[in-house]
């Protein structure tokens, strides 16, 4: 099974909060069978503990995640947002990110899902690959592009 | 050899990233692998486990006074902005 399929996938996403993004990608999730049904409540109240807004620059982005245990089978899904939402930065809590990118992250062990992680930190540096994919308003475009930097991870 | 704990909010996933980061980073800086180990953990689990460790970096924001050991601010091991400093630092405290 492939790390993203295209149903977690979201271009232009409209959404008021970091929470509403988190409920779309989540249930996405959950509709593939590839968390469980508490994933999503799990990630919102990990949030409020441990942040996952990165100053990545220009381009902001979040990376919502939680415990293993929620997770069924390693998956990411993807959403660029219509307008930033707030996320709180990762490194200070009192500080917030307007983010428009959020790659959600279901891992089902740490060590397995290196190369992702660093190819998804690698992603977030570059910028203006960033900006080229808010531009795509359509899903399978984005689908497209970003499964051709996470389509080789299969797990 | 010192010991190095990379810890972030789950325990699982940037700090997996951080610490691939760092050990590319000290490689390229021709800092030896015999010269360090690195542990893994959660923020929560830092202070019972730092006893065991010679410094702490953290990709999350992390206050304990607690602490007696050395806590770097890993943030920019994943983001990469300011990255130089965090392996400046670390190298500081492996001496």
């Amino acid at each position: 099974m492939d790390l993203i399929d295209k149903r977690s996938v979201f271009a232009n996403l409209e959404v008021d909060s970091s929470d509403q993004v988190i409920d779309v990608l989540s249930k996405s999730l959950f509709d593939q069978n590839r968390v469980i049904s508490s994933f999503g409540d799990a990630v919102k109240a990990r949030e409020i503990e441990y942040p996952t807004g990165i100053p990545s620059g220009d381009i902001t982005v979040a990376i919502p995640h939680t415990d293993v245990k929620y997770v069924k089978q390693a998956s990411l899904a993807f959403a660029t947002l219509k307008k930033p939402v707030a996320f709180r930065n990762m490194g200070d809590k009192s500080q917030t990110l307007d983010v428009q990118i959020v790659v959600m992250l279901a891992m089902v062990e740490p060590h397995s899902q290196v190369t992702v992680l660093q190819s998804l930190m690698s992603l977030f540096q570059e910028q203006d690959y960033l900006k080229e994919l808010l531009t795509l308003d359509k899903q399978e475009d984005l689908y497209e592009h970003i499964s051709k930097y996470f389509k080789s991870f299969d797990v | 050899m010192k010991k190095i704990l990379v810890a972030c909010g789950a325990g699982v996933v940037t700090s997996t990233a951080a610490m691939n980061k760092l050990q590319e980073e000290l490689t390229a800086r021709g800092v030896d692998e015999t010269k360090y180990k690195l542990g893994q953990s959660s923020v929560a689990e830092v202070q019972s486990l730092a006893d065991q460790y010679d410094m702490a970096i953290t990709t999350t924001q992390y206050d304990n006074d607690e602490i007696k050991i050395p806590v770097i601010n890993g943030l920019p091991l994943l983001t990469n902005i300011g990255a130089e400093k965090v392996i400046d630092e670390v190298i500081a405290n492996l001496d």
